[in-house]
């Protein structure tokens, strides 16, 4: 798959330390490793799911790409041209073709503009448009997310939290993007809700071939809507692969665990339940090494020591671990 | 799982909370009956604004005073209306026969007490015990709650704990009297799927080792199914389904129940078609709802369920709905 | 679908019924809300008709001296009575009137504008905030009145140089207000998705940032109106402020400083004015800030 298809983004050992500063003197006393080395690639027309806990850096890994955080070391690619050092108005450019989808459907919209204002702001930005014309075109909008174009001159507050995650959505999608980073776009939601929305962003994808970086905690959201997945812990990928490998065929010890974790709708089934101990670690302090060698059940004296590259270890599946789970 | 030894503790009777607003009255809790027995696990589920948390509040007589008001019914614990005892009689039952943990841990907690001396609270207040009584129980808590260090966390405050921890301190607060319930509203909505999974694991030892029965408030089904002995299903402050939790997930009756099964993604769904979707959303809960709040957005909604309010009906085995067109075969597991 | 053409032209006849509209239903609904802020506001509403109108509205020529008419109180001739060189108050009042709205409005509008300015590049440029907020808090460390009087020992008295001397008293209070509005702006969620649509800083600040600190930023220009309305009247009391051919309330009052006890009406009436006013201004912040405040408002 992956060498027919156009390569858009790439993403190379890329990481954000946030320094922290203490004393009089705002002596830098530590970082804050948020992401460590993260290198991956999406694919046109895919969605890869990028799923970990809290601290594991994968909002900062799409706020990165987006530029609206500067990485602090690595290279994003965008079709092969380096957008990592460009300047604000060199990016400019960029974000016809990189949009983003934001977690909290009440503040990612500004409560003092029309609906109609914020969904053709990008679109705005790259054209002229008359008044006539930008109706039209926000009218088409409203229509493939699924809101009535008569209600294009609301406020936000008017609509209810599904509405403005598709509001959101059309904000997105008014420029044609070729990928949109979507972070956590239905964790804030209903689950009716969460239903639309994932099958909007399916049905989009279908029509319009857009890719996706679907950033996400829930691991069955994240499982239903990606082609292949990252797990990441401690600012580090762990694990990457198609999604249905990656689900029965889990290679690193802490897929396996956050697998088992998740709670499955059916009282009838009774699985053999991996509790992790222990809580997340600090990205601060990090444990060496293997970062997750502490929660590990499967740990040996190597992975106090020796951090794991990521290694392919079958076509498409890569882990980074030491021992990896053969099944 | 713990057994359900029959013996009803707690009964509620047609509760009614409602929120005198200034945009009208938001009848959070708008009828909702159901009943708990010695050692058993009752979940209660639903989405955002169903009133599942404002059913637990009231219970426990914690809903602010204006606005909220809790209009009518009965909340009989062991025969005693909890509803008409005065504020010092509720005061004696707050974490001492039945306790609460909450969903935010993080502001559950006072962050200017240190953790010991907020469990040990508790044990002052209702058991009456010396500051070395207190000591040694808060130690056999935390021992229980499986916090490891226990000397050293009695001295720590709140923000020196991670959101794992700072749940367990609240587990033990809750136990520190063993209550008789434990109410636990949203208790890993805000934790991380792995802390998730310790915490529950924690819930069902302590359990089975005390012997409590626990109201459980959540929006995850799959929490529900691992938790849970009966479930009842709320929509827009009202009681919609109660079933046992095999009844519930293997033959949902009412069309909400089912929509809600359907469309949520499963890890152990291996097909990746459509989601089913269920078309519309939650009505506002500021309007007085004539018929079947669910009419709207049901597929299989009549010209009686628009004008009639339907009345919860025993379809066997206690399995209750509150339709006038309720699914009838069991699940189709596409 | 809303048509654009339609909407330029203008509909009279609606536009009446939408006056009629405002009298009869919108404003009694509004009085019923928030009643003291209606109540304010047409107090200042009547105090602005008194000020432009002040000519008509006086009796005689408010500088007019008549020696053999000082110190009469208040009669039908002499509404607020005479103060002791037989000026007519009532008049002197209504001419009072413009100093302190003029003082008060113009204060609140270019501390504003000014604090608005230095407030948005503190909040966008680090390096301009370190020093700006030094500055700024050495002085708010001085009180207001003492900073006004010792700017106005610098120059003549006129009603320019307090109103310049007020205002770099009360600009600090709003570049601070500003910059704290400013800088939790910058991390919501719909100023960083505008940054992802590419929109440039200068629109980002005009259809983000503005818009969002335009509702606290009027509750504080009314309570800096009131606030310079009191200091004003304060600086003339002590001769520090307008000058004293020019009748505003606080040289009225400050000229029969002395003869208050034999002569109380010359102190009354123009502080009645003084508070009415100030209050008036204070309730209507008040209720601009209820109604602004987004939390208190609608929800979703």
């Amino acid at each position: 798959m992956s060498n027919k298809q156009k390569q858009l983004l790439e993403l190379k050992n890329l990481c954000k330390h946030y320094p922290i500063r203490k004393g009089l003197l705002s002596r830098i006393a530590g970082y804050v490793y948020a992401v460590d080395g993260v290198s991956f690639s999406i694919y046109e027309g895919e969605t890869l799911g990028l799923v970990g806990e809290s601290g594991c850096g994968k909002s900062t890994v799409g706020r990165t790409i987006l530029r609206l955080i500067d990485p602090t070391a690595g290279e994003i690619l965008w079709r092969g041209e380096r957008i990592d050092e460009l300047s604000r108005t060199e990016m400019r450019p960029f974000r016809k073709e990189i949009q983003a989808v934001f977690q909290d459907p009440y503040s990612s919209l500004n409560p003092r503009m029309r609906a109609a204002d914020i969904v053709s702001e990008p679109l705005r930005n790259f054209e002229q448009l008359s008044q006539a014309e930008g109706r039209e075109r926000v009218s088409e909008l409203f229509a493939l997310v699924g809101l009535r174009p008569d209600q294009m001159l609301r406020y936000p507050h008017e609509f209810s939290g599904g509405q403005r995650q598709r509001l959101g959505i059309a904000r997105a999608l008014s420029v044609k993007p070729k990928l949109i980073m979507c972070d956590e776009p239905v964790s804030a939601l209903d689950v009716s809700v969460q239903a639309q929305v994932i099958n909007l962003l399916g049905d989009l994808q279908q029509e319009f071939g857009v890719s996706y970086l679907f950033i996400a905690h829930d691991l069955a959201v994240v499982k239903h809507i990606s082609h292949r997945i990252a797990v990441m812990y401690l600012g580090r990928v762990v694990e990457l692969a198609t999604t249905n490998e990656l689900f029965e065929q889990p290679s690193h010890p802490y897929t396996e665990a956050l697998l088992s974790a998740v709670p499955i709708p059916d009282p009838t089934r009774q699985r053999k339940q991996i509790v992790l101990g222990g809580d997340v670690p600090s990205p601060i302090n990090r444990p060496s090494g293997c970062h997750f060698h502490t929660r590990c059940i499967y740990a040996q004296a190597r992975c106090k020591v020796e951090e794991p590259k990521l290694e392919e270890i079958s076509p498409g599946h890569f882990v980074a671990c030491h021992f990896k789970l053969n099944t | 799982m713990s057994q359900a030894t029959g013996k009803s503790i707690l009964e509620v009777k047609d509760l009614r909370t409602y929120f005198y607003t200034r945009d009208g009255v938001v009848r959070s809790v708008d009828g909702v009956s159901f009943s708990i027995s010695e050692g058993e696990t009752l979940a209660i589920v639903g989405e955002s604004g169903c009133g599942k948390s404002v059913t637990s509040l009231s219970l426990l007589r914690l809903i602010p005073s204006p606005p909220g008001k809790i209009v009518s019914g009965s909340v009989l614990y062991h025969g005693k209306d909890l509803l008409k005892l005065s504020e010092d009689e509720m005061r004696d039952i707050r974490g001492d026969k039945i306790s609460m943990i909450f969903q935010e841990p993080m502001t559950s907690l006072n962050p200017v007490l240190t953790v010991g001396r907020q469990i040990s609270e508790v044990l002052e207040l209702h058991r009456h015990c010396t500051k070395e009584q207190a000591h040694e129980r808060i130690l056999e808590l935390l021992k229980l709650v499986n916090i490891s260090e226990p000397e050293r966390r009695i001295n720590e405050y709140p923000h020196q704990l991670s959101g794992g921890m700072r749940q367990r301190i609240m587990i033990a607060m809750a136990l520190a009297c063993d209550p008789e319930i434990l109410i636990a509203d949203e208790p890993t909505t805000a934790l991380d799927v792995t802390i998730q999974a310790q915490i529950l694991n924690l819930i069902r030892e302590l359990r089975d080792r005390t012997r409590a029965a626990i109201i459980l408030i959540t929006h995850d089904l799959g929490v529900v199914a691992e938790m849970a002995q009966r479930v009842v299903v709320m929509y827009a402050g009202r009681k919609v389904e109660e079933a046992s939790v095999f009844d519930l997930f293997a033959k949902p009756m009412h069309p909400y129940t089912l929509g809600l099964l359907n469309s949520m993604p499963r890890l152990d769904d291996s097909s990746s078609k459509r989601l089913v979707e269920i078309p519309g959303m939650v009505p506002s809960m500021r309007t007085e709802i004539v018929g079947c709040a669910f009419a709207p957005r049901c597929s299989k909604a009549s010209e009686r369920c628009l004008l009639e309010s339907p009345v919860l009906k025993d379809y066997g085995n206690e399995h209750w709905v509150a339709c006038w067109n309720p699914v009838e075969v069991s699940r189709d597991k596409a | 679908m809303i048509n654009n053409s339609t909407m330029n032209r203008v509909d009279w006849p609606a536009q009446v019924s939408k006056i009629r509209l405002f009298l009869t239903v919108q404003l009694p609904a509004l009085y019923k809300r928030y009643p003291f802020a209606v109540i304010g506001a047409a107090t200042l509403l009547l105090m602005i008709f008194i000020a432009i109108f002040a000519p008509f509205l006086a009796t005689v020529d408010p500088q007019a001296v008549a020696p053999l008419n000082r110190l009469k109180p208040p009669s039908w001739e002499y509404w607020f009575g005479t103060d002791a060189l037989g000026r007519d108050v009532y008049s002197r009042v209504m001419y009072g009137t413009r100093v302190s709205l003029t003082v008060g409005i113009s204060v609140a509008v270019l501390s504003t504008v000014i604090g608005l300015a230095i407030g948005l590049i503190t909040g966008f440029v680090r390096w301009v905030d370190a020093i700006v907020m030094r500055i700024m808090d050495g002085l708010m460390s001085i009180p207001s009145i003492l900073l006004a009087i010792a700017l106005m020992a610098l120059t003549k008295a006129s009603i320019e140089n307090v109103i310049i001397a007020i205002t770099i008293a009360e600009v600090p209070r709003v570049v601070r207000l500003v910059r704290s509005l400013v800088l939790g702006l910058r991390e919501q969620p719909y100023v960083e998705a505008a940054a992802a649509s590419g929109t440039p800083l200068l629109k980002t600040l005009l259809r983000h940032i503005l818009p969002n600190i335009a509702a606290p930023l009027l509750v504080q220009a009314t309570y800096i109106c009131a606030s310079a309305m009191i200091t004003e009247a304060i600086l003339s009391f002590i001769g520090a402020g307008t000058p004293p051919n020019i009748p505003s309330w606080g040289n009225i009052m400050a000229e029969s400083r002395s003869l208050f006890q034999i002569a109380g009406y010359l102190i009354l009436f123009p502080s009645i004015f003084l508070s009415a006013t100030v209050l008036a201004v204070n309730y209507l912040g008040d209720g601009l800030r209820d109604a602004l405040d987004p939390r208190l408002s609608r929800r979703m």
